[in-house]
């Protein structure tokens, strides 16, 4: 196989973290909410703990973008 | 015209060449935003200190505001012995904000979005952090990677476990920061590039979700910052308190 479509391909099979991103923040929110309901005098505090959840998350789905970049761009 | 959506983050000379024993430490448009926002930092902590009202104008307001925030923040995740370290997590919390904040005006150059800009202050971070826990502990630091609680079968790998997330704690500081600032502005400018190339009739859709995602993107500066201090506090707990 030629050398730039193996790139390519790689480049595009990195962009798959994003889905387990995608999982993780839909399951950090859900939670939320759903504790939220449960018990909305707790809701505030625990605002700032649902946005570092968030970061956190969303920075593995951002690890497999660095992923296709070095793949294409290093190699 | 930049077309390539990379081109926001090529780091260029201004003025002239400085080349000290092979090592090129030209002023770059790099150091530039990092000067920016330094002395934007000095400006509002400056002014909002100046004088201390008892009812504060808002510049003070700001600065007490930022205050607050950070020493909240230590005590709550690294608890009473790590105030002596308010300062520098102070000043490193109010340097990546600005960074980033600085890096959504338009046409600016956002400093965070380059790896090593970003693993050089992990990695000071990460050092500095080791050498404290080796001060306060000595050698009994390194119970840090035997968690107690642990079978005798399991200790083996899971101490390999620990020592491999310990030291992989820089590289996933730094990449967190730096892949969200560069994903971030390049799919700004993905989408500004839509705006173009649909023209006056379709490229109203790409607009309303640029200017979305610039939200969006704001809420990212702040939170990175606000990420990249409470880790740094984080590992400073580890070091100060071993619980183990």
């Amino acid at each position: 196989m030629e050398l730039e479509a193996a790139k390519m391909i790689g480049a595009g099979l990195a962009s798959i973290a994003l889905a387990g991103a995608g999982v993780g923040i839909g399951i950090i929110f859900g939670n939320y909410l759903s504790g939220a309901m449960r018990n909305p005098s707790a809701a505030q505090k625990q605002f700032p703990n649902l946005l570092l959840g968030f970061a956190l998350a969303e920075a593995t789905g951002l690890f497999g973008l660095v992923i296709a970049l070095i793949i294409l761009f290093a190699f | 015209m930049a077309t390539n959506p990379m081109q926001q983050f090529s780091v260029h000379r201004i003025g002239p060449e400085i080349q000290i024993a092979g090592v090129d430490i030209s002023f770059t448009n790099a150091s530039l935003f990092m000067v920016i926002s330094s002395l934007a930092i000095c400006f509002i902590l400056f002014f909002g200190s100046r004088e201390k009202s008892l009812i504060p104008s808002k510049i003070q307001l700001i600065t007490e505001m930022f205050y607050n925030f950070i020493a909240k923040m230590i005590s709550d995740t690294a608890g009473s012995k790590a105030k002596p370290y308010f300062p520098f997590i102070f000043s490193l919390f109010m340097f990546v904000l600005f960074c980033n904040m600085i890096g959504m005006l338009p046409y600016s150059f956002t400093v965070t979005s380059h790896i090593i800009v970003t693993l050089i202050l992990s990695l000071f971070i990460f050092i500095a952090i080791t050498i404290i826990g080796f001060i306060k502990h000595g050698f009994g630091y390194l119970k840090l990677f035997v968690p107690s609680g642990v079978p005798a079968l399991l200790l083996p790998l899971i101490t390999i476990i620990e020592i491999i997330s310990y030291l992989s704690r820089p590289v996933s500081l730094s990449v967190r920061l730096f892949a969200n600032m560069m994903a971030g502005h390049t799919m700004l400018k993905v989408f500004g590039g839509f705006v173009i190339s649909l023209g006056m009739l379709g490229g109203w859709l790409p607009l309303s979700f640029s200017v979305a995602l610039t939200g969006l993107e704001i809420l990212v500066a702040f939170l990175q910052a606000y990420v990249f201090a409470i880790l740094t506090c984080i590992y400073l707990n580890d070091a100060l308190n071993l619980h183990h």
